[in-house]
């Protein structure tokens, strides 16, 4: 019997000692980032072709552009970085940039017109998701050779065709679409015709402070600098995203130093790292808006009065003081705050004496049946359930049809929704992102199949403020542009079949030495190079 | 009265001799069970209410970039024509791209199974070395403290969440003792300093000599390891003890005591040798598991391994992973059956 015991033992404490020889890293080196983040949505590193979330983050890193955003003053919006400076034609149709000097791509290949001229045309030809971004230019896989030129190596012309407001065309450069690729490496590695486009999904070729030496999906991106980068050296050499999928794994590994950055950490784990000295937490304002919208097709919520009594009857304050705390504030309009022309009021509050007597104008005083489409995510159906509630005390009888992601929104395209409670996030940092699919629906018509726009999966057929919105993106005062879009946002507040609820609110934890972390405010994504420790 | 069979009458395959004809009907028995799985796995695919089309353009495509998808997957096909062409390309070795990666389904596996492979081959051998004994002990000892203790140990390892154990692990070892070190196969500081061979870490830096590679490694694994290797001792223990009670109740146990052969004779040279065969089974079974991959282990402990691989390709629409990540599980089902089924052989004379 002793000998079975000590065998077993021998076992059990051979792994342990073992497991506890290797000594365990109490920091970070000091030039040296390492993140936890939740980066399974990567597909890509092609800027032609990625559009999520993550992919974002190391574009951004990566790929300079012809205009982009200062992270230390994102209030300021674009500003030159491959693009010197930049002229518009009279007709307002043509705009002339002139390259900057000493950019240099990680190949170690100098960054000319002729590669922003490639970048820009091979994002139309791909058309990939992401190409309606420049496409929404009157570029076409036809008239690229036309309309996007460089001359010379210090000259790139692109000519648009409508006089667009500049600032939204610049706006749309900024986005991750408007990486200038180098083009040498990228046609080095063309595979039938695909200009570079397989071999760009996992490698990078950009002019940006780094460059990707290892990814492996769903587990980690590797970064190091960008030898021949043209700006000042950024002070973390190596940068080191890994895919921590639980919030309280990164909590842990905070807490031991393993990391230096936690993305991803519930309310619960950001408060329980309240009073910890050595770690902190950043709030910071990003674009994706929580928001409600009502079927037009369903008879009952075509009744603008109806629409109105379930936007009284909203607890916006009681939901971002409890499971929201934290993660979302309370905002009411399709613009987030930060965003050019974003409107702040928020004419609506939970009060259900407004929203019954709004309901009594209807036609429907009693209400009546409502199906509201949510998918499995955590915080829409806690938020679901708030509204199933106060709606519920107007004698609306409330059904959540839960569903995955692909279900609930593939039911929100076919238009078969009554009530839809969804997430949107900007495309691209500029008005139009979101003005033109919250506010503009071009034809309603089920056999249109305008499924981009929000107005037209929820049947809203609007013509005058489509014709309004369309006249903002191209008002070229900034002023009377921005004051649009709060004209705009104001109307659409009073009578739309949106209910939007809240912006979301990025919380990052950090090690407290980490300092200058931006993880790019409503309008960009996050920037590494700015970091020290 | 009946005729007397003749050589070779009475078998599946006449025409061939027993070995070939075994040989023949185990590789049958296996593409039929992997077609068959396929067949099933692609049309609940296909079938499922959701849109495999946004899966890969994502809801801001334009209707064109959607038709233009559409056709690229074959989906304007007929469904049987398109679960025909699929297995054409696999049988190829052609799994497709993953949608969700962006790279060859192939290349994908070949990453998360051999991090699975290492992790459940390591629980299985703590679930083994520690299941096996206490089960044999618990039986022998029946009624006593390490009976009570065997059963309170499978108790707990049967009804405690192994995503709350994993947590509290983690806490414990991880983020107070710190014993061992923290999520993933190996420290920020030695990524990419091994080049793989298997892809399992462990083996491949011992290989290549880099031992601060392994210990670092080491100390990763040890704590999912064990997690899933308690688990796994549970299961096994329980059914050791099981089948030891039963054999220790038969006659020949008393005749071999009353000859006066010592306990450690009695137990495992004669009780312990006729329960082998039915813990073959019990351990294939419970690799088996392990290896499908623990989903919540994997995800606790960032290990990116095959169950988090195919359960987030899944949630993702992305039915080319799913497929063939589910290829290669019903593989290795069927593998490790055929691999009992021979150890079963080797330890049953009545079988050979």
């Amino acid at each position: 019997m002793r000998r079975h015991i000590s065998f077993a033992a021998a076992a059990v404490a051979a792994l342990l000692a073992a497991g506890a020889l290797t000594p365990v890293q109490a920091e970070t080196p000091p030039n040296m980032l390492v993140i936890a983040n939740r980066i399974d949505d990567i597909k890509t590193f092609d800027p032609a072709e990625s559009f999520e979330f993550a992919g974002a983050d190391v574009s951004r890193n990566v790929y300079e552009k012809l205009v982009n955003f200062d992270p230390l003053n994102l209030d300021a919006g674009y500003e030159p970085q491959l693009a010197a400076s930049w002229t518009i034609s009279p007709d307002g149709k043509t705009v002339t940039f002139t390259m900057a000097e000493g950019h240099v791509f990680s190949t170690g290949n100098p960054v000319t017109a002729k590669d922003a001229e490639f970048s820009l045309r091979r994002a139309v030809l791909l058309n990939k998701t992401p190409s309606f971004i420049l496409t929404q230019f009157g570029f076409t896989p036809e008239n690229v050779e036309q309309t996007i030129v460089a001359p010379d190596d210090k000259t790139l012309v692109l000519t648009l065709d409508k006089p667009y407001a500049v600032s939204f065309v610049l706006n749309c450069l900024t986005a991750t679409i408007g990486g200038i690729v180098d083009m040498e490496t990228a046609m080095a590695n063309e595979v039938d015709g695909d200009m570079g486009n397989a071999w760009l999904r996992t490698n990078t070729a950009g002019s940006g402070p780094y460059k990707v030496v290892d990814w492996k999906p769903s587990e980690s991106v590797l970064m190091d600098l960008n030898p021949h980068y043209s700006g000042a050296k950024p002070a973390m050499e190596r940068v080191i995203v890994q895919h921590i999928q639980e919030s309280a794994t990164q909590r842990l590994q905070l807490e031991r130093g393993d990391i230096d950055v936690a993305r991803n950490l519930s309310p619960e784990d950001v408060a329980g790292l309240a009073g910890k000295g050595d770690v902190k937490v950043v709030d910071e304002l990003r674009g994706r808006l929580m928001y409600w919208a009502a079927n037009q097709k369903k008879e009952m919520l075509a009744d603008p009065k109806v629409v109105e009594a379930l936007k009284w009857a909203t607890d916006y304050a009681g939901m971002s003081n409890s499971f929201l705390k934290g993660q979302y504030t309370p905002h009411q309009a399709f613009l987030p705050l930060t965003f050019l022309g974003a409107l702040q009021d928020k004419p609506y509050s939970f009060d259900m004496a407004k929203a019954k007597a709004a309901l009594a104008e209807s036609g429907f005083p009693n209400c009546g049946p409502i199906k509201i489409s949510v998918r499995d995510a955590q915080e829409r159906l806690d938020i679901s359930q708030s509204l199933q509630n106060t709606w519920g005390q107007l004698g609306c009888e409330v059904e959540l049809i839960v569903g995955t992601g692909a279900q609930t929104l593939d039911r929100y395209r076919a238009r078969e929704h009554d009530i839809y409670m969804g997430a949107w996030g900007p495309d691209y940092p500029d008005p139009n992102t979101n003005a033109a699919t919250f506010a503009q629906n071009p034809d309603n018509a089920d056999e249109a199949g305008n499924t981009g726009y929000l107005a037209w999966r929820n049947a809203w057929d609007i013509p005058e403020m489509s014709k309004k919105t369309l006249a903002a993106v191209v008002e070229n005062d900034t002023d009377k542009r921005a004051q649009a879009y709060r004209d705009i946002q104001a109307e659409h507040q009073k009578r739309s079949p949106f209910g939007v609820m809240f912006q979301k609110i990025e919380q990052n934890a950090m090690r407290s030495n980490v300092q200058n972390f931006v993880a790019g405010g409503a309008t960009t994504a996050v920037s590494y190079w700015v970091i020290t420790k | 009265m009946a005729e007397s069979l003749t050589h070779g009458e009475g078998r599946r395959f006449p025409f061939l001799s027993p070995w070939l004809g075994r040989l023949f009907a185990t590789v049958a028995t296996v593409a039929a069970t992997v077609l068959g799985l396929l067949f099933v796995t692609f049309m609940i695919g296909r079938v499922m209410p959701i849109d495999p089309v946004l899966a890969v353009i994502g809801e801001r495509a334009t209707q064109a970039q959607y038709d233009e998808t559409f056709r690229a997957l074959g989906l304007d096909k007929p469904l049987l024509v398109q679960f025909g062409i699929y297995v054409t390309d696999v049988v190829q070795g052609d799994f497709g791209k993953s949608i969700r990666t962006g790279q060859e389904v192939a290349t994908d596996i070949a990453r998360v199974f051999p991090a699975t492979m290492e992790l459940a081959t390591l629980g299985t051998l703590i679930g083994v070395i520690l299941g096996v004994p206490l089960g044999v002990i618990a039986a022998v000892r029946r009624g006593s403290w390490i009976d009570q203790l065997a059963r309170f140990v499978g108790l707990i390892g049967y009804s405690m969440p192994i995503f709350w154990l994993g947590l509290v692990g983690l806490l414990v070892f991880y983020g107070i003792l710190g014993w061992v070190a923290g999520p993933s196969r190996v420290s920020t500081f030695f990524q990419g300093i091994v080049e793989p061979i298997t892809g399992m870490l462990l083996i491949d830096s011992a290989i290549r000599g880099e031992w601060a590679v392994f210990r670092d490694a080491f100390s990763h694994i040890v704590l999912p390891a064990s997690l899933l290797g308690y688990y796994s001792m549970a299961y096994v223990s329980r059914m050791t003890r099981s089948f030891m009670l039963e054999q220790l109740g038969s006659e020949y146990v008393t005749t071999a005591r009353v000859k006066g052969l010592s306990e450690w004779q009695v137990v495992w040279g004669h009780a312990f040798r006729n329960i082998r065969i039915q813990l073959v089974t019990v351990i294939a079974l419970a690799y088996a598991n392990l290896l499908e991959g623990s989903v919540l282990t994997e995800i606790i402990f960032a290990w990116p391994g095959i169950g988090s691989y195919i359960t987030t390709s899944l949630l993702a629409n992305d039915m080319n992973s799913v497929l063939g990540g589910t290829i290669v599980i019903g593989t290795i089902f069927v593998g490790i059956n055929i691999f009992s089924d021979i150890l079963y052989r080797f330890f049953d004379p009545r079988a050979k």
